[in-house]
Order: C-alpha cells, then structure tokens, then sequence
C-alpha cells in the first residue's frame, strides 16, 4: 500500500534499542541492538524519495540512498543490501561507523529542521547489511575473466579493502598485504568492539578472499618488499598505497613519556586487535587506570574514553581545547560517552603532566581556553586565557589528538612526491607522481573517516583500471597471460 | 609458514630456526622482528641473529622472561610460529670505522653476530666481546669467531675469560691505549648503559641497540619512545640503533618496567597450572 508524503511525514524517526548505559559501559557488547524489520519497514516509509536525492550528494560513495530505502519498504532486505554494495563494499561498517549527520542524512529533507528527524540511512544501511549477513544471504557476485594484471594493494583497512573489492571484480588478481596478523587495519586495531564487533570486518574479508583476493599478512612494505620490487620482482602492474595515518603525535609539555601516559593508537590497540580486554586468555597486558584523562575530541577520543570506562576506570575526562560544537566526533558517539558519564572539560589544554617519583602519571595542569577570532576555516579559534589554570588528578592519560604520516613507505620509495607534512601527494583520482602507484585514505589526507577512505579506494580503483586497459600493449601486459586466463576458468 | 626448523636450549636462552624465506631475503644487520607464538599471544620483538637465504630461515635467540617467551619456548620442532613480522628497523650503519668493537650479553650475544659480520665485510678490525654468568651460558661462538679477528670473554664467575663484564673488558682495553672507532652494544639496558659510560669519557661513538616495549613495530602506537638528546623518539622506527651517550636511560628503564606487575600475575598463575582452566 503505497502512502501518501503526509502520512510518511508523519512517522517519527526510530531510534535504535540500546544497552543501557549503566550496564554496557562494563561490558564490551556492540551498543544498539539494531533494528526488528518492523522498525526498519516503518523508518524507510519516513524516506520521501526526493527527486533530486540530496543524501546520495552528501556519500562519498554515492551510495543509491533512496533506492534501497525502497527496497526496505517493500521488505527486500537482500536485495536493499545488494543496491548498497554496488557501491560500498562495506555496508554493515559504515552504517555503524559513518558521520551521517555530515553527509547522508545531513542532506535529507527530512532532517532540515531538526536534524535527529532525518530519516535514519545509517541505521537502515546497518540493518539489511547485517540482515544479509545473519541470513547467510551474501551471495557472491560473478567475477568476470581474469584479465591479466596484477595489482598490489598495502593496507587492508578500508580503502584498502575497496580498490581489492573493486578490482578483483573487474577481473584483476589482487594482493593485499597487511602489516598486521589481521586483516581490517583502523576497523580492528582502533574502532572498540562495542561500535564494531570484528566478526562483521571478518565476514567482509572472508567475502573478499572468497572472491579470490589474496591476503599476505605480516607484511610490511617499505621493509620487507619495497615498491619497486613489487613491480620489478613480483610481477606487480600496479600498486594500491592505503597504510592509514602512522605515527602518533604527542604534545610538548613536561610528563608525556611518563609511564601510564598512552597515545590512544596504542591503548586501543592493545584493547582491540591484541584483546587485553580479555587479558590474561590474550597474553598482552594493559594497564587499567583508575582516574583516566582523554586527550582529543574526534572519534578516536571518544572511543579511548568508552574503552577506558569498560576496562574498569572509576572515572574518565576528556580534556578538549575547543568548544561542544567543535568536536569532530560523530555526533552519537559523544552522545554515547555522556551517556556511559563520561565528563567532559572543554575548552582546556594540558600544559604539564605530574608524574611521582617512580616514573608514573598522577596528575596534569591545564589551562582554560575560550574562543577567539574565527580562522580560515570559520572555526573559532581557541586562545588561552591568561594566568587561568587547573588540576586535577589522573593516574592514566590516553592522548588522542591525531597523527602523522607514517615514512615506512615513503623514505623507501625515494622519488615518491610528498607534501610538506609527509603525506602523498596524489591527483583527484589518487594517481602518485610515480606511473602506476596509486594513494588513498590517511596516507593522503591525514586522518580522516572510514567512508572517505573508501570513497579515495573506489576512485584509484577507477583510476588503475583506465590506466591499465588504456595500456593494453605487450610492453605492460604480462607475458602468458592469455594463459592464465584459461587455469583461472 | 614460519615453521620451526630447529630449536635448542642454552640454559635459559632459546635457540629457533624459523622458516620465513622473504624475511630473510630482505634482512639486514641490525633489524629485527616481532613474533607470535600463537593467536593468544603477545608481539614481541627479536633480534635476528643468523639468517640463511639458501635454507630460507632466520635463527632467533630467545631469552625466557615472561609468559609470552615461555610459551615460545615451549613450542617444538614442527610446529609453527602465528607470526612473523619484519624485518623491522633501520639497519645498522655500518662503515668502514677502523676498529670496531662489539660488545654483547644474554640475546646480544647472538645479535651481534650481524653487525660483527657486516663490519668485518666492510673492511674493519672487528673485536667482540661477550659476557655470560657462568662459561657454558655462551652460544654462537663459532659464528662469532669466523667474523672476528679477536673474541673476548667475560664472565661474573671468572671461570672463561676476564671475571666481570664487557665494560670491564672495554675500559681495560682503552686504559691500555687500544684504539677503538666504533662501538656498538646488544643486550639488557644496564649493559648498554653501563659500557656507554665506559666510552663516554673516551669519545668514542656509541650505538646501542635498545629494546623497548613495543606493540606494532611500524610506529603506530609510540610505546617504544624513548628519550634521545632530548628527543622522542620511536624505537622501531628511529630505532632500534641510537646514539648511547644520549639515551635517558632512567626514563627507559620506568617505561620498560610498566608491565612487570600485570606480567607476573599471569606468569605466576601459568606457572601454577591454573591457566589451563581459566582460559
């Protein structure tokens, strides 16, 4: 029965069942249960399938939004998960992990006077994904020909992952190799099992292998292979850079390599990809800090501080030099961290960590901040307020406010052209200056989301596909490839 | 993959011989690697000491600490390791010096092996020095012999070569004049303090090999920085080779003891048998 815009107009925006707060900040059980189909069915009614689909300009994948929301309201769940991934590989991570209210739904007409009524994409994007998944529904796409080339992807993380999905079903043999015993990079090391449980990045990589992408882990380019062997001894036509940001910053100030000071790359991994959450069954151990100081205001933060409070902290503050409005974490990830009393004080810096005589963190002093003059990009800048300091104590400071380039890759790739700050610098389509390295995600851009790392993955694989075929000659086509083409069928 | 080869025990040090072809294609003196003995375990990173590219296989030297080394100590000929990652670090630079000295204990002994060999290719006068409690505690010698032009002893009981350590060995040799252009150190963070400050006074360069707590070993996490000339900086990475006039050595010796609390509980629980069940 189709409705009318009025009466779509009147439902009200589902939101998703939760564990309570009290209860799921010990535990590290993924926070909402997700949707029954009924409040599926009932959330895609919301979607007025707009015209000129403002939701799909806002994805950086451009995911067709409001043809799978259809799909949902006629209770085609496999097939709503099906139109997703002719775009995105990965539906059931970024409908957890995605900043919807910046992109999708922060277009949607739904949401212009109040943005908590947009229709719920991301939900609705998690719920078909994990529908297909739990229903064992993944059916697997046909894989054309193998065409001949071989590409080398570095880094299985989510760009990573997007150029292997997306070549390896254009008919290229695809490699990836992985620094880590696992595959998923930032989706295993960094985002806590309670917002992304790994059994779902395992299932999309399973997914991927069964495609016939190949996954060599322990792999460190740079140091084991360098790029130029990958061309010149492997037999590589071209070569996918996706080894996320690198190197953890730490501030300036007296006390930072005192013991219990942690960058949050460290302390969530050893919580997420080693388990010491599970400590001693998983032999890394982690040190639990009663009163625990979070540095940063993005996701990253917000998902130390969770980490920290699940671990058996008595009390977590995250300390963020700017204003509420200003944090770039994803909007319900704060809204989560308050909820598990998580305190915030904003607009305050650390100027000194105190630590005691054995070497271990007690304390910090910060100053207070307010804000200033707007900058270039129309934030409000935050100044330091003369003479205004405060103290608190803390026995554990997890730092959060982002990275580096990792030069792994880069210093031993030496004609490889980098920005100022050590990031590869790539076109629009993520072609380096070197012929047939290709760059995307972190690497690129410093960090960033997980979807617009996937966005970065979906062009470069775009980008070597045009430039191989384009260069079907026998200089680049790898001799005995016609060959290969038969062993493959 | 990373199947074991070979293994031995000398005393509380564990010889393995893995099977990583690409690693050791790839390998230079200096690097090392992190390994997991299965999918429970921690990363924890080694020296390598020997590699061959023709059997395909590094030789690791593993000192029994903790849990982590315990369980690796454990596994047999056959089995094989969860995993091998590396080679990690910059390589040792290595020079045509002069004369070098090489002075290593517990794993070093072994992990000096590298460097020994790589300077004595470069043209060097090579001395090494090894250091153990007790005479039969000493392995890789013959190694050791074939790409030194002289191998020194020193152990705590006096029963082969000079009673004492390798600084002792060190500041004999300098008091007596010999010529040293290079010095590098492998083993516990006291020894490398402790031989540096032997250097120290002479001025001769010092490069120490230390061996923080590290995670990733690519330079994500930052839990091996260490102090240099007032520097941070990552082990894996920057490292593991630094300067060994300018490391804080107090500030290495708190970071490398963050963990001993957590280690020993399950150390001890493990030792008792109660592991088992727990997991």
């Amino acid at each position: 029965m189709e409705l009318t815009a009025k009466e779509r107009m009147a439902i009200k925006r589902h939101g998703m069942a939760e564990q309570p707060p009290d209860l799921r900040n010990r535990n590290f059980k993924e926070v909402p249960y997700g949707y029954t189909p009924e409040e599926a069915v009932a959330e895609a009614q919301r979607c007025l399938s707009c015209k000129t689909k403002p939701c799909v300009s806002g994805c950086p994948v451009e995911v067709p939004i409001p043809e799978f929301i259809a799909l949902i309201a006629e209770k085609k769940f496999a097939e709503a998960a099906r139109v997703i991934k002719t775009k995105n590989v990965l539906p059931a991570v970024c409908g957890r992990v995605c900043p919807q209210e910046n992109q999708c739904e922060g277009k949607c007409v739904r949401g212009k006077k109040d943005i908590t009524q947009a229709v719920a994409i991301g939900n609705l994007e998690r719920f078909v994904a994990d529908y297909e998944r739990e229903n064992n529904l993944m059916g697997l796409p046909e894989i054309p020909k193998k065409n001949g080339f071989k590409v080398a992807v570095i880094g299985s993380g989510p760009s990573g992952l997007t150029v292997a999905g997306d070549l390896i079903k254009l008919g290229y043999e695809v490699t990836i190799y992985e620094a880590f015993h696992r595959g998923g990079g930032v989706l295993v090391y960094g985002i806590p099992e309670f917002r992304l449980p790994k059994k779902i990045v395992e299932t999309e990589i399973k997914a991927l292998e069964d495609l016939g992408v190949k996954i060599y882990y322990n792999s460190v380019i740079g140091r084991l292979h360098k790029i130029n062997d990958l061309f010149n001894i492997m037999g590589f036509n071209a070569v996918y850079i996706g080894v996320g940001a690198g190197l953890p910053i730490f501030l300036d100030i007296p006390g930072m390599n005192l013991n219990g000071v942690f960058s949050a790359n460290e302390y969530l991994t050893r919580s997420n990809l080693m388990k010491s959450y599970l400590f001693p069954k998983y032999r890394t151990p982690m040190i639990i800090g009663k009163e625990v100081a979070v540095l940063g205001g993005g996701n990253v933060a917000m998902d130390s501080a969770r980490t920290a409070m699940r671990l058996g902290a008595e009390k977590v503050t995250i300390v963020y030099r700017r204003a509420r409005e200003q944090m770039p974490a994803r909007a319900a990830e704060t809204h989560h961290a308050e909820e598990e009393k998580i305190e915030f004080k904003l607009l305050s810096n650390p100027v000194e960590i105190y630590g005691n005589e054995e070497g271990w963190a007690t304390g910090m002093k910060c100053q207070r901040y307010e804000l200033g003059e707007p900058d270039e990009s129309g934030r409000q800048r935050p100044v330091p307020i003369e003479n205004s300091f405060f103290e608190f104590d803390c026995d554990q400071v997890l730092v959060s406010i982002g990275g580096q380039a990792n030069p792994l890759i880069t210093s031993t790739t030496p004609d490889m052209k980098i920005n100022k700050w050590g990031y590869i610098e790539v076109d629009d389509w993520g072609r380096t200056n070197r012929e047939f390295v290709y760059a995307g995600g972190d690497i690129v851009t410093g960090a960033a989301t997980v979807i617009s790392a996937m966005g970065a993955g979906r062009r470069a694989a775009k980008a070597i596909h045009e430039d191989l075929i384009k260069e079907t000659d026998e200089t680049l086509r790898p001799p005995g490839a016609e060959t290969e083409e038969g062993e493959e069928e | 993959m990373y199947e074991i080869i070979e293994k031995s025990e000398i005393f509380n040090v564990h010889k393995m011989v893995i099977k990583a072809p690409e690693i050791a294609d790839s390998i230079q003196a200096g690097q090392f690697v992190i390994v997991m003995g299965n999918e429970y375990s921690e990363r924890i990173p080694l020296t390598v000491s020997d590699w061959n590219t023709y059997t395909g296989t590094i030789t690791l030297y593993i000192l029994e600490v903790g849990i982590s080394t315990l369980e690796l100590a454990r596994m047999k000929i056959g089995d094989s390791l969860y995993a091998v990652t590396g080679p990690l670090g910059i390589p040792s630079e290595i020079n045509n010096y002069g004369s070098v000295v090489l002075g290593g204990g517990c794993y070093g002994i072994g992990g000096i092996y590298p460097i020994a060999k790589a300077c004595k290719e470069t043209g060097n006068k090579v001395i090494s020095i090894i250091e153990a409690r007790y005479s039969f505690m000493f392995y890789h010698e013959k190694e050791l012999h074939a790409v030194s032009d002289q191998v020194l002893y020193a152990t705590s009981d006096g029963s082969k070569g000079e009673k004492g350590k390798v600084e002792d060995v060190i500041r004999e040799m300098l008091e007596k004049g010999v010529k040293i252009d290079h010095a590098f150190f492998m083993g516990c963070t006291q020894m490398l303090e402790r031989c540096s400050e032997v250097t120290r006074p002479y001025a001769i360069p010092t490069t120490v090999a230390l061996n923080s707590i590290m995670l990733d070993g690519t330079g994500m996490c930052g839990a091996c920085r260490v102090s240099v000339g007032g520097e941070t900086k990552f082990t894996c990475v920057d490292g593991p080779e630094f300067d060994g006039h300018k490391v804080d050595w107090k500030e290495l010796y708190t970071r490398k003891s963050a963990y001993i609390e957590r280690e020993t509980v399950v150390y001890q629980s493990y030792s008792h048998g109660c592991m088992a069940e727990r997991t």
